[in-house]
């Protein structure tokens, strides 16, 4: 009893716990960014998007997960059953593990768990990057496996195309952030952020503009990082894995229910880890656009100046409805979302502490927004266009990027 | 038993269920995820031993980039099941013996050495990725350069291999 006592208290405790609760949220975001993207689809091709189970469509979400957890399981005959049920696990698991090295935040919560810190993240090694990268290296078997195991033509052919398209693009892609790291020096996360430090400059201590920390601007290495990252997630215009007009669904054709709502997870939650990528390695993650001189200190009420507007409007937008959830529950979440504004205005120290998660929160959502923005407008690639793209310009341009950034940061650290 | 001896035994067990299993499976996909299997643990006995670096290098080169390989290459030739023949002679009866006597020696080398040996936890200069640089480019920069033009060649190999059937 007593051992297990001390187990509850432990840091290996609060690390588990600490893993259910970004589960939890990371599941949440994952649901509700189905709903945004088909919103934001909807606006920019003049519809109105999902509007029918909810305001707003709102419980869309709950309603397709019901689905996926009631539709039948079925198998095709022939399928390589370990194979097959493997690599649905594989893309999901690997997909939420990556998420275990992100950092949300600089500071520890001002609160203790039995004398252990609270730090925003579950865990930071010193090779934080690296991890990501391995992890992303085997993200390729969940797609691959899934093909070949489903026993069908199309399946194949779909696995095949996303093996071939995700090592090409693996390359640049760890090539495009080598320029950060040079920078850098480090390949732990928040060592970069902290790299990145806007107190003086704002946003142009960045390392999209890289140019006061005795580096080189890493435009060329964001843009070469994030296309490849879209094409390893599999989007618009890259997502020829599943290009429904040739392929039917390609590799997940063959799988149903829930199986297929674990590939569906994977990638939107590949998508929340590649938007907090780009955000930290290139637009200085938890630091604010704004430098810290008392000028800007306004900046400091940006979160209760969305927060207090958005809660009065979900509020005025409850009452129109005349169904439970309107009436009751939007003004609910929206007196719980204004009374937070309110309150951040009122303590001073707790707006302080999530100033950083703030900025990091608002930077991995704009990318989320372009991730849409992209599906919304790009045309599909084709084949031979997207192996050209990967190694005929994204390959070569990220090389002469790390060439050329490492000649800036030589020559600049010489005093 | 402390937790780091505890998580060895699992990824040595799993290690070892993993070569067993690449052998005795007869499908070729099968073998392919069995060695992946090891090489993922294989990477976790290194971060237990503080070698940060060269177990994500292990899994981002052998885990990922070399088996996608293996299993694109077993996918594109849609590899069947495989038939296991009779064991050839020389196997029969030339293996086990040779097996016995190199689980032997190594036995007999761990007996004699036991407590001698040095610990191989050595946290500040594996796991510091510019120390390995340092390493590499100071004290092993000619087996390293050596490598690299290897590599160079194998890769012009493989070039010219792949352009002689267009002529």
């Amino acid at each position: 009893m007593s051992s297990l006592i001390a187990f509850a208290e432990s840091f290996w405790a609060l690390t588990i716990i600490k893993i259910g609760l970004l589960l939890i949220i990371v599941m949440t975001v994952n649901a509700y960014l189905t709903w945004f993207e088909r919103k934001v689809v909807a606006l920019m091709q003049s519809r109105v998007g999902p509007h029918r189970v909810g305001p707003h469509g709102l419980l869309q979400p709950a309603a397709d997960g019901l689905k996926f957890l009631f539709k039948e399981d079925a198998m095709p005959a022939g399928v390589d059953k370990f194979v097959y049920l493997l690599a649905p696990f594989l893309a999901l698991t690997l997909a939420l593990a990556s998420l275990a090295v992100i950092p949300f935040g600089p500071k520890p919560l001002p609160f203790k768990y039995f004398g252990n810190h609270i730090d925003l993240w579950i865990t930071n090694p010193d090779i934080g990057l690296l991890v990501l990268f391995s992890i992303t290296a085997l993200g390729v078997y969940g797609v691959a496996l899934a093909g070949w195991a489903s026993n069908s033509k199309y399946p194949l052919l779909g696995s095949l195309r996303s093996s071939a398209q995700m090592v090409s693009y693996e390359l640049s892609m760890t090539m495009s952030v080598v320029g950060v790291l040079l920078m850098a020096n480090s390949f732990s996360l928040t060592d970069i952020i902290s790299r990145q430090d806007s107190s003086r400059h704002g946003l142009l201590d960045w390392n999209i503009i890289g140019f006061f920390h005795g580096g080189f601007t890493q435009i060329v290495g964001f843009l070469c990082f994030f296309i490849s990252a879209i094409a390893e997630t599999n989007r618009v215009p890259f997502d020829l894995p599943e290009a429904e007009s040739e392929l039917v669904a390609g590799f997940h054709t063959e799988y149903s229910s829930f199986k297929f709502a674990m590939f569906f997870i994977a990638e939107y939650t590949s998508m929340i880890t590649v938007s907090s990528l780009c955000a930290i390695l290139f637009f200085g993650g938890w630091n604010s656009p704004f430098p810290s001189a008392p000028i800007w200190n306004f900046t400091h009420y940006l979160p209760s100046l969305i927060l207090l507007p958005f809660g009065l409007w979900v509020i005025y937008d409850g009452l129109k409805y005349e169904t439970i959830f309107g009436k009751v529950i939007l003004p609910g979440m929206g007196t719980a979302i204004a009374a937070l504004g309110a309150a951040l205005v009122v303590f001073p120290t707790v707006n302080e502490y999530i100033q950083a998660p703030f900025w990091l929160l608002a930077k991995i959502f704009f990318f989320l927004f372009f991730y849409v923005w992209a599906r919304g407008t790009l045309p599909r690639f084709r084949y031979d266009q997207l192996m050209n793209i990967g190694w005929k310009l994204l390959l070569p341009v990220s090389i002469a990027n790390v060439i050329i950034t490492a000649g800036f940061v030589l020559f600049r650290s010489i005093p | 038993m402390s937790p780091a001896l505890l998580i060895f035994f699992v990824l040595a067990a799993l290690a070892v269920i993993g070569a067993l299993s690449l052998i005795l499976q007869k499908h070729p996909i099968h073998s392919a995820l069995s060695l992946i299997v090891v090489m993922v643990s294989l990477a976790g006995l290194y971060l237990l031993l503080g070698a940060e670096f060269v177990a994500a290098v292990q899994i981002i080169v052998y885990g990922g980039a070399i088996m996608v390989l293996f299993v694109f290459v077993i996918m594109l030739l849609n590899a069947e099941e495989e038939e296991h023949t009779d064991f050839s002679k020389l196997a029969k009866f030339g293996g086990l013996p040779l097996a016995l006597a190199l689980t032997g020696l190594l036995a007999a080398a761990m007996v004699h050495h036991a407590g001698s040996v040095p610990n191989a936890t050595n946290p500040d200069a594996l796991a510091n990725t510019s120390s390995i640089s340092m390493m590499l480019f100071s004290t092993f920069v000619y087996p390293f350069e050596l490598t690299s033009f290897l590599i160079l060649v194998a890769i012009m190999g493989a070039l010219v291999l792949a352009q002689r059937e267009k002529s």
